[in-house]
């Protein structure tokens, strides 16, 4: 099911080059399913102890991390700087980042491989001005709370002084966003075309398809 | 024709237009390992797909696996799970998987190269970022994420848009004892750790033609940390050289034709960047970083720089203070606590005679707690103990361990204590990336083994000269 409501608290994370060891840590790549990273998003920032995959010990937050304060803490539009998400391809940023619960993440801009995890995963990307970014991020850190609107329809953000932001987006990103698509599925209608070139290159490079 | 070398790889494995900016694209040669498969696997399994062709398939344990004592098995019942998985997966499709006790085990992006399995002209892809490494063998590499390993495992494609070129020049060459660990760190700390995003860059010049494929390697294998998917180098005499012979070569039916075709892997001479950068490798001296991006790097003669540097105070503060240093100390006042040569970056044969050169007759400073080699596969393991390498650095105090990811990502026993201090041959400097707190200075193997020796950083040919 797609959560399709764009609106909500804002988390600041004022810094650029968030990697995706900071997003969620090693330790935590040992699982073999999607789900339950949500407690380990922002990891080492967010507890004053570290854990593992299979630890039961209540661990003890960091109140200095904005993660754990009000009203960021039931956020669901996080804010950073440039060059978020870099580092690692673990797809497991992007999912635990969706399992705690935020649906969008905007930036000055993003890595590559993870804007690519995002795409796959339905998770809404928007990049803005280094000015806007600031604009969102101080009044964010100075609010009680700051909740904001996106409104995909007509690419712009509302803030909550009613000022609005637009930004660009790529229509086949929206399009993702908007309805769940089975990619896989969606390239098996091209399985004739795959065959066909896989036989055209099966008599050009031979090497190729082993050695028999 | 205007071509570069991205553009042809592209072309020769593009099947459809799509009609977004996107197109589909064929994938060669596919690499899995432990940690971004199982979810994958599970996806072809709920939607009862089955894989393409597994025969472009080559799997290997890497990430999770212990260095040490491997007769005990796998004591961690977390990663045991995650690698028994794999084993389940591999079995089941019939997925050839090289595991622990296998001597062709070792580090996905060491073993593709060495096996013969990268070849050029190939589209090669692993879930992994540094994937980029390949390149270096005139291949289009990229590391891709779990979803799009179950796209590759069930279509053998993926819908991607194409990057825009970049071409980095390397004029002239790298003085004597500096690597092209150097030369990548130095590139990157002009670039910029998202100076590459967007683009696949290509690396052309002198500069980088007098460097051997396992050198080379390491430079398209840092790529991704220029903040590009894909680094690429052009196919010559020494990529034929160092191809000659590996297992999974095309056999001799095919090898004239597959040669004519790999001599084509080349940017044409009027080919068009969208930008082009100009590096003189003379101007380079021995690097060391010393922050927490990669981008953070200066070199062993300098200073850690002040802030009015730096456009971000609030980062430098922090970076600083996670790093443990001041503005203006000396690089080579930095005393270090562990010692990791190992990783995708720098573990070949190459990269251990060149740490075994420094480290020949010496023995590891007091201060130093632990220094491991970890050989990037059982094949350079062997290759180095039959050099006789593995003596040299037992002999001197490191210790001599079997392959796999290790401390560059700290996900088995090999990690560091918080604070601790470490001289690493690995990609990234990202706090907490070697342990909870770790501090991780990135360097060359020969500059990592001299910190070994001398307890602190010091430059690699000041005291080559003197030795
Ligand atoms: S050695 Fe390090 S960078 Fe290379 S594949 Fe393993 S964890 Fe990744």
């Amino acid at each position: 099911m797609k959560n399709n409501n764009f609106k909500g608290q804002v988390i600041p994370i004022n810094r650029d080059n968030v990697d995706t060891d900071l997003i969620i840590p090693k330790q935590y790549l040992k699982s073999i399913k999607k789900s339950g990273f949500g407690p380990f998003l922002f990891d080492s920032l967010r507890y004053t102890s570290t854990a593992t995959l299979d630890s039961t010990k209540i661990r003890e937050e960091d109140k200095s991390f904005i993660l754990n304060r009000n009203p960021f803490r039931n956020g669901n539009i996080l804010v950073s700087k440039s060059n978020f998400g870099c580092g690692s391809s673990r797809e497991h940023a992007v999912w635990a980042i969706q399992n705690f619960g935020i649906n969008t993440v905007i930036a000055e801009s993003f890595a590559d491989i993870f804007s690519r995890n995002s795409y796959t995963n339905g998770l809404l990307l928007i990049c803005l001005s280094n000015e806007n970014i600031s604009t969102i991020i101080n009044n964010a850190l100075s609010s009680d709370s700051y909740k904001i609107e996106i409104k995909l329809e007509s690419n712009s953000i509302i803030l909550p002084n009613g000022d609005d932001i637009i930004f660009d987006i790529d229509e086949s990103y929206k399009d993702r966003i908007l309805n769940s698509l089975d990619d896989i599925e969606l390239t098996l209608r091209y399985k004739n075309e795959i065959n066909s070139y896989e036989n055209k290159m099966k008599s050009m490079k031979p090497w190729l398809f082993g050695n028999e | 024709m205007k071509n570069t070398l991205y553009d042809k790889i592209w072309e020769d494995h593009c099947i459809r237009k799509n009609d977004d900016n996107s197109s589909l694209i064929y994938i060669d040669r596919h690499l899995i390992h432990e940690v971004t498969s199982p979810q994958a696997f599970d996806g072809l399994d709920i939607k009862k797909r089955k894989i393409w062709n597994k025969n472009s398939i080559l799997a290997t344990t890497d990430h999770n696996v212990p260095t040490i004592n491997r007769d005990k098995g796998i004591t961690d019942p977390v990663s045991k799970v995650q690698i028994e998985t794999l084993r389940d997966n591999c079995n089941k499709h019939s997925i050839e998987l090289y595991d622990l006790g296998n001597i062709k085990q070792g580090i996905v992006h060491v073993i593709g190269p060495e096996l013969g399995l990268t070849q050029p002209g190939m589209t090669l892809v692993c879930g992994d970022s540094h994937t980029s490494t390949h390149g270096a063998l005139a291949s289009l590499a990229f590391g891709i994420g779990t979803s799009d390993v179950e796209h590759v495992l069930a279509t053998q494609c993926l819908n991607l848009t194409k990057e825009k070129n970049f071409n980095i020049i390397v004029k002239n060459k790298l003085k004597p004892f500096i690597t092209s660990k150097d030369l990548i760190l130095y590139i990157i700390g002009k670039i910029g750790t998202s100076g590459g995003t967007g683009f696949t860059i290509e690396y052309t010049g002198d500069g980088i033609s007098c460097l051997s494929i396992e050198s080379r390697m390491t430079i398209c294998n840092m790529t991704i940390e220029a903040g590009a998917k894909s680094g690429l180098m052009s196919f010559d005499e020494k990529t034929h050289n160092y191809l000659k012979d590996r297992e999974f070569l095309p056999n001799v039916k095919y090898y004239d034709q597959a040669l004519k075709y790999w001599e084509t892997l080349v940017s044409d001479k009027d080919a068009i960047f969208d930008r082009t950068e100009i590096f003189n490798a003379e101007d380079i001296e021995p690097q060391v970083s010393w922050g927490t991006s990669p981008e953070m790097v200066t070199s062993v003669d300098g200073a850690i720089p002040s802030s009015d540097k730096v456009s971000n105070k609030e980062e430098y503060e922090n970076t600083l203070q996670y790093m443990g240093l001041q503005s203006g100390t000396d690089i080579k006042s930095i005393s270090l606590d562990k010692i990791f040569i190992g990783s995708c970056t720098n573990s070949r044969i190459e990269d251990l005679r060149e740490a075994a050169e420094v480290v020949k007759g010496e023995k590891v400073a007091n201060n130093i707690k632990q220094a491991i080699v970890v050989p990037g596969s059982g094949l350079v393991k062997a290759q180095a103990e039959s050099e006789g390498l593995d003596k040299i650095f037992t002999k001197a105090g490191f210790e001599w361990r079997d392959p796999g990811c290790s401390m560059c990502l700290g996900m088995n026993d090999d990690f560091l204590q918080p604070y601790e201090r470490c001289a690493s041959t690995s990609n990234r400097n990202f706090q907490g990336r070697q342990g909870d707190k770790g501090r991780t200075h990135l360097v060359s193997p020969s500059m990592a083994a001299l910190a070994g020796i001398k307890g602190h950083f010091y430059n690699v040919r000041e005291f080559m000269n003197e030795k």
